[in-house]
Order: structure tokens, then C-alpha cells, then sequence
């Protein structure tokens, strides 16, 4: 059934074969965040205005003179895409108004990666989402602070090695604490649409990001990004990986539409989330008691999940 | 029609009829006091469709302004203010517009920093920003706070400025006192500052990457250009404030003088207390004594030319500062030498800093300084042990 | 463009980039230290890897074939492992290049 889905969702000759992200972009090797933004940028479109976020893409995408972008984009600082987003928008709407341009539809968007969105860009973002702007928001979660060299974020899930949690004699985990939910949270800001995607399922990451962008008000969307450079792992198993991870259900596919949970992939029985750790250096120290721990959260979560949409 | 007309407004209130008048397309603030007259008048204007523009109000100052970059990119004009705490949020945020080169325009009502907290007036908040890259005036009252902020618009808008300004008020003394306010017509303010068309709005028509990363082959000269453009603004500003004083009677220059003809002792002050070393200055006239004032308008960029010029026959130069620069002393008074060195070693220059978190400085406060200063100098008490005086300071 | 040589005066103001995609002139081929090599006999024109790229460097051919745009191709070999059918190997990129070291 899992093999079934994915076949559906694998449909490459129906995509656009504009590069919206041109090539040339200094992203590392077998980067998933360079994938996760091409595959954003096919969906998006020309009609776009992108604010993206000071963290990898903006370093990778625009290092002067050169730009990779082909549709409007700007990045001031770290952690006020939301303010900036809703700057951008509020612009358009009172110059539209005072018939100063037409109106075409520009969709406003939001880049920026799980620190400059869970951390040290959360509270500008809660802002935007509660004053209702229409923009998406897109979250490229590589799960810790990449651009700098691979320090822990709120994003960073339980387990896993970084450069400020590292593995060490006494501390023998490397993260204790355990990834901060953030789609919940912008679940919990009652927006029209909250879903998260993975590059791995390229077609289901397009549908999501049109469906934000058709919808009026704030949509919020959360992107698992493979890092095999933070996350020490070869990288041609970038999509492997960003398939693993939801066929474990560490980071389940889903849709919340006006409050109402979908699940966009189900599997009925999840793969052991050994078999996603197994392949990251970054988990490489964990016992079998630390990935029992973590199997039985991934458990308890995905159940939770489900019981959403159920309930609904 | 409305006509030219005298109202009664706080400085607060003039500053949101200024920002009417200009007819903005944005604004974006946080409700910090004592700034917070302007943006609640101008939500009101809103409401009462005097103004038509977005008010987006946002959840922090870092992010009134980066909403304001947001929607100065896009091409709207904007507005924000600040003050004090809420100007040091944003600290991060102003080098963006400058450095991006968008022409928004903002008022902080100066301000005291913490600890301890002081909603009270002085220079703390400005003198930490002085280094952000913007156009920065002062204002002596509400009539000022007025006139600059529509020149603001002008001089910011211009295709060879492109710069953000900011006008700095006075919080209290002006932001909350009323005075009468010379209103011009709205239609002459419309004609003064016409709809602006910003060169690289963010249009998907038109693409453009703003805020690219600029490795060490590149920032040095992003910032060399940066730097040519700012200084290049100065006659500028002087053209918008002459044409203002052409059209509506009232012309300002970076930095005017008081009593200078033949003063031998100069006093120097920024802002609101101007007004009262004025007085000052007539009292000690009045006693026979060669004072005048020296009132630094435009702090930056700093009028080298023109604060030379204005002091060029003094003898002895007294600073006031309004904030303290912790172990430098008075960074007016610093700025103040350091714009003379080698140009008049012979002019004495002494610094006095108070009023420090709305402490009053009456005019006696003034003759005290100038009295000080002869003192000192005949004294010759400086030197290494020597640092600024604080005024009004009980011991 | 030289980059390099850039001085402040040809900057645009604020520094802002007027030529959108002006980076596809940049060559990321440089850094690959493996090759895509493929097998078309194998290919069913799926698109997998095209879709996969994270450097968007795969094309098609007049024919419905794909193939990887070595100006760009940083050898991730995410193509290699997803293609469903072996039509790509990684080849170490001294044994090839020997012979043709491209522009």
C-alpha cells in the first residue's frame, strides 16, 4: 500500500520545467533544502514575492553579484520574516486600494529554516499569523543550525548529535530534550492551513504548497529538510532518508484545513524507527534504550495524530 | 479647502498630521510610551477614513520595522516612531534601510534607557543609534517636529538620497506638551511631496534579489558606496528645507545660529533645549556677555562645513550633553572636537551633560555652564583627571 | 563578470541584483568528485531523477531521456539511488575526466 502511494505521488513528468531557483546555488552536496526550495519554487510559480530568512538558503542562494532567484526576493535579517511578510503584504493591499498598482494576485511568501522559525523567529511569525496577512510560510527544518555549523535548535530532534549538544562522557545523548512541535503551534493560531511536506514526496509537497497559496490568510508550512552534511549521512540517501522519516512516522505527512486534520500519506504499519536512525551519524551513539525511548514516542505521537483525525 | 491655520497640538499630534499629509501607505508600530500619541491618532485618522492607509500593529519594534522595510521594498511609503527601550529593539533592524538604501521615514521621541527605567526625556536612545546610517534631525519644538517630518518624506524620497530619516523629538517636552502648530494646506503639502516611484520595488514583473550576501571581496565596497551616497545627501537636505521655507516660510539649515555675530562664547544644544539656552543667551546678552547658541539640526551626517563655519570666531565652545557615553564623557561633545581637530586647536571646548532622564535644565542651568567653562578654562582644569561635569546633580 | 574586480562605483544601489538567475553562470560542476554515468537501455523516461536534483541540473533529451548537466552536477548520486531501474552509476571523476575535462 505504501509502495502504491508513492507510486501516485510520483508524477515528475507533470511538473513544471521551469527553475524558478536556478542552478548554481552553493548549496553542499545532495542538499534536501536546495530540493525542498526547487520543488517550492515550481509550485509557486512567477507571481511570487519571496522573504526568505538569513540561515543556508540565503547564504547558498545569494552571494553577490549572483543570485539563483528568478522571481522577486528579499532577505533583511534573521528572525522577522513574519514582520517583513507582513510588511510586503500590507503594502500591496493599501497601494491596490489606493489604485496605485492593479491587482494580480501576488502570493507573498515566507522562507526560513527551523531556527529562524521555532526559535529566534517565532515570535514575529506567531504576529503575522495572528493578524490574518495572506502569505505562506514556508519552514525548512534541517533540524538544527546548519549554516553555522550544525548547532542544536528547538528543532533538533531527542538523540541527536550536534555541535552544542554534543555526545561526550557524562552527556552520552546529545539532545534531551524533544523537537518542538511547531506545526502544532501554528495549528494552535486557528490559521486556514497548516500541513507539513517532504522533498521525498515531491508531488504531495507541490499540491500543499498551491493549496497554501490559493488559500486566503495565513498558511503555514513545515518541511522536513535533509542536512547530510549536520546529519552525517552519505548524500545520495538525501530522499531516502526524507522517505524514511515518514514511513517510520517520526515526521508524519498531514494537512490541518480549517482545523480539520488530514493525513496525506497513512501506513498501517510503521517501519521501526531504527531503520531512519540506523543511517545518520548523528544518532550513531544511541542505545538500544534511547531508540526504544524514541520508538515509543514516534508511537504515541503518530497515535495521537491519528486520533485527530479521526476525531474531526 | 483648508487653509494655512495655527492649532493647538502636542508634538505628538503634529508629527500624525504630518504623516496624514503625506498621505502614507503603511504604517507599522508597537504601542511603547511615550510615542504612543502618534500612532494611536493616526490609527484614529484611519478609522475615521482621514487616512488611507494599512496599519499593521505589530507585536514588537523589531518587527515595526521590518514590516516598514517589508512595505518600503514594495513601494509604499511608510511610517513607524519609537522611543527609548523600543528604539534599542529595533537597533538591529535600522541598519537594514540604510543599508538597502529604503527611504522610510520615522520619529523617535528621545528618550532615557533603562535601568533604572525612565519614561523620562533625554539623548541615551538617540546617541546609541548614531551610528545606523540614517538621515538624523532634531526638532526645538512642535512647529519643527512638524515641517521636518514632511521634509523627511522629500529629502528620503529623492532619487539621489534614497536614505531613510529619522526626526527626533523631544519626548515630553514636545511629544506631550502642546503648542500652537502652523498647519499648512494640504494640497501645498501634497504638491511638496509628490508620489515617489522607489527603482527596485519588489515586483514580480520586474524580479530583483534584495539583502544578497556579501562575502569580504564585496563588503568593503558596498559600504564605500554607501558611505559617498550619505555624505552626497547634505546639500540635498539643505534644497528641500530651502524650497520648504519658499513655499511655506519657515527654512531650517543643518546647523543654526543665535546670538553669533560677535559671540566669543558659544553654547551648544540639540533639540528641545534650545529653546531655553535661547533664553539663556538673551539673559546673558542682556548682562553684556559676548554668548550665542549653536543648534546642531541635522546630527547626521554630521555638518563639518557648516558647524566649522559657525564657530569659527569663538573662543570657548560649551557642549551640552543629554546623555553620557559611559567613560567617554558626552558623545556630542566628543563628535563636537573631534569635527574641529586640527581645524582650531586654539578654541577651547568644554562638555557638560544633564537633563539626563527628564531632569529639567532651567536657564540658569545654562549660565551655570558658561560660568563653569570660563572657570575651567581659566583654571585650565583639564587634562587626564578632568571629565565632563554633571549639572543639577545633588551630591 | 569578474567578480573580483567589481568596484563600489558599479555597484546598484543598496545592492540589489537586477539580473534574475544570474548564478546559473556560476559552475558547481568543480566540485564533484563523481560522475553520473547512464545506462539509457535500462531507462523507462520515469523522471525520477530529474525530479530528485537538489541542483537542478537534470534535463531531457529530444529523445525522453535525462541527462545531468555537468556544469552544475555536484555528484550527490541522489539520482543513482533513486532511479528505479540501475540506470546510473557514479563514477570517480579522475578515471573520467582524464579525457574530457569539459570547458
Amino acid at each position: 500500500m505504501a509502495q502504491e502511494q508513492e507510486e501516485k505521488l510520483f508524477l515528475p513528468r507533470f511538473i513544471t520545467t521551469d527553475e524558478n531557483f536556478a542552478p548554481g546555488h552553493r548549496a553542499c552536496i545532495g542538499c534536501g533544502e536546495a530540493l525542498a526550495v526547487r520543488h517550492v519554487c515550481k509550485a509557486l510559480g512567477n507571481n511570487v514575492i519571496i522573504v526568505n530568512a538569513t540561515g543556508c538558503i540565503e547564504i547558498f542562494s545569494s552571494l553577490l553579484p549572483l543570485t539563483s532567484w528568478r522571481v522577486p526576493w528579499i532577505h533583511t535579517l534573521f528572525e522577522n520574516v513574519g514582520a517583513v511578510v507582513s510588511g510586503i503584504e500590507s503594502a500591496y493591499k493599501a497601494r491596490i486600494r489606493k489604485g496605485k498598482i492593479e491587482d494580480r494576485g501576488v502570493v507573498f511568501v515566507g522562507f526560513a529554516g527551523d531556527g529562524g522559525t521555532s526559535d529566534i523567529g517565532l515570535q514575529a511569525l506567531s504576529g503575522a499569523m495572528e493578524r490574518g496577512h495572506n502569505f505562506l510560510y514556508c519552514c525548512f527544518d534541517n533540524e538544527a543550525y546548519m549554516n553555522t555549523g550544525i548547532q542544536r535548535s528547538s528543532s533538533t530532534p531527542y538523540g541527536a548529535w550536534t555541535t552544542t549538544a554534543p555526545v561526550g562522557k557524562k552527556s552520552i545523548v546529545g539532545q534531551m530534550t524533544w523537537k518542538k512541535n511547531m506545526p502544532e503551534i501554528a495549528v494552535a493560531h486557528r490559521i486556514p492551513y497548516v500541513a507539513t511536506a517532504s522533498p521525498s514526496f515531491p508531488f504531495d509537497l507541490m499540491d500543499k504548497v498551491k493549496r497554501g497559496m490559493e488559500i486566503e490568510g495565513p498558511a503555514y508550512l513545515h518541511i522536513f529538510s535533509v542536512c547530510p552534511t549536520g546529519w552525517r549521512c552519505p548524500p545520495e540517501i538525501t530522499v531516502e532518508i526524507g522517505r524514511l522519516v515518514v514511513e517510520t512516522g517520526i515526521f508524519p505527512l498531514y494537512e490541518v484545513i480549517n482545523g480539520e486534520y488530514h493525513l496525506s500519506v497513512d501506513f498501517p504499519e510503521l517501519k521501526p524507527v531504527r531503520e531512519y536512525l540506523k543511517k545518520q551519524g548523528r544518532f550513531r551513539h544511541l542505545t538500544e534504550k534511547d531508540i526504544e525511548r524514541i520508538q515509543a514516542r514516534v508511537e504515541e505521537e503518530y497515535q495521537r495524530l491519528k486520533e485527530k483525525v479521526g476525531g474531526k | 479647502m483648508t487653509k494655512r491655520r495655527i492649532v493647538g497640538l502636542e508634538g505628538s499630534f503634529a508629527i500624525a498630521e504630518a504623516v496624514r499629509m503625506a498621505n502614507v501607505d503603511v504604517i507599522s508600530a508597537y504601542p511603547i510610551t511615550p510615542q504612543t500619541h502618534i500612532v494611536e491618532r493616526l490609527a484614529e485618522m484611519i478609522a475615521d477614513g482621514e487616512l488611507d492607509a494599512e496599519f499593521i500593529c505589530v507585536e514588537s519594534e523589531h518587527s515595526a520595522m521590518s514590516a516598514c522595510v517589508g512595505a518600503s521594498a514594495a513601494g509604499a511609503r511608510v511610517f513607524t516612531c519609537s522611543a527609548s527601550q523600543g528604539l534599542e529593539l529595533m537597533h538591529e533592524v535600522l541598519y537594514i534601510p540604510s543599508s538597502m538604501r529604503l527611504p522610510i521615514v520615522a520619529v523617535a521621541a528621545n528618550r532615557a534607557l533603562s535601568a533604572p527605567l525612565s519614561v523620562w526625556c533625554d539623548h541615551s536612545d538617540v546617541m546609541a543609534i548614531r551610528d545606523i546610517g540614517w538621515i538624523q534631525i532634531f526638532a526645538e519644538n512642535n512647529q519643527q517636529a512638524f515641517d521636518l517630518t514632511v521634509c523627511a518624506y522629500r529629502i528620503a524620497e529623492d532619487k539621489e538620497v534614497l536614505f531613510p530619516a529619522m526626526v527626533h523629538m523631544d519626548g515630553f517636552y514636545l511629544s506631550h506638551v502642546t503648542e500652537g502648530v502652523m498647519l499648512p494646506d494640504e494640497e501645498e503639502v501634497a504638491q511638496f511631496i509628490p508620489d515617489y516611484e522607489y527603482p527596485f520595488v519588489l515586483d514580480p514583473d520586474n524580479p530583483v534579489s534584495m539583502g544578497c550576501y556579501g562575502p569580504p571581496f564585496i563588503y568593503p565596497e558596498a559600504k564605500k558606496a554607501q558611505e559617498v551616497d550619505f555624505e552626497k545627501t547634505k546639500p540635498k537636505i539643505q534644497e528641500v528645507w530651502n524650497e520648504f521655507g519658499d513655499t511655506f516660510g519657515r527654512s531650517y539649515s543643518p546647523v543654526e545660529e543665535y546670538q553669533m555675530e560677535d559671540a566669543s562664547i558659544a553654547l551648544l544644544t540639540m533639540g528641545s533645549s534650545g529653546e531655553t539656552a535661547m533664553l539663556a543667551a538673551d539673559e546673558m546678552r542682556a548682562e553684556g556677555r559676548e554668548v550665542g547658541l549653536v543648534r546642531l539640526r541635522l546630527w547626521r551626517p554630521f555638518p563639518f562645513k557648516e558647524f566649522r563655519e559657525a564657530v569659527k570666531d569663538v573662543e570657548l565652545l560649551v557642549v551640552l550633553d543629554r546623555a553620557l557615553s559611559f567613560g567617554m564623557g558626552g558623545p556630542v561633545c566628543s563628535e563636537v572636537k573631534s569635527a574641529l581637530y586640527e581645524k582650531r586647536k586654539e578654541l577651547n571646548i568644554v562638555g557638560f551633560i544633564g537633563g539626563l532622564g527628564g531632569r529639567d535644565i532651567p536657564i540658569d542651568g545654562f549660565k551655570y555652564m558658561v560660568n563653569r567653562a570660563v572657570e575651567r578654562v581659566k583654571a585650565a582644569e583639564w587634562g587626564e583627571e578632568m571629565g565632563p561635569e554633571m549639572i543639577g546633580v545633588r551630591e | 563578470m569578474g567578480k573580483e574586480k567589481i568596484g563600489w562605483k558599479e555597484l546598484e544601489i543598496g545592492c540589489v541584483v537586477t539580473e534574475p538567475g544570474s548564478a546559473a553562470s556560476y559552475k558547481t560542476g568543480e566540485w564533484r568528485s563523481e560522475r553520473p554515468v547512464r545506462d539509457n537501455t535500462k531507462c523507462i523516461k520515469c523522471g525520477i531523477c530529474y525530479i530528485y536534483c537538489p541542483d537542478a541540473c537534470i534535463r531531457e533529451d529530444e529523445e525522453g531521456y535525462f541527462e545531468a548537466d555537468l556544469y552544475y552536477c555536484k555528484g550527490c548520486g541522489v539520482c543513482a539511488h533513486e532511479c528505479p531501474r540501475g540506470v546510473i552509476t557514479m563514477v570517480e571523476e579522475e578515471e573520467e575526466a582524464k579525457e574530457e575535462k569539459e570547458k
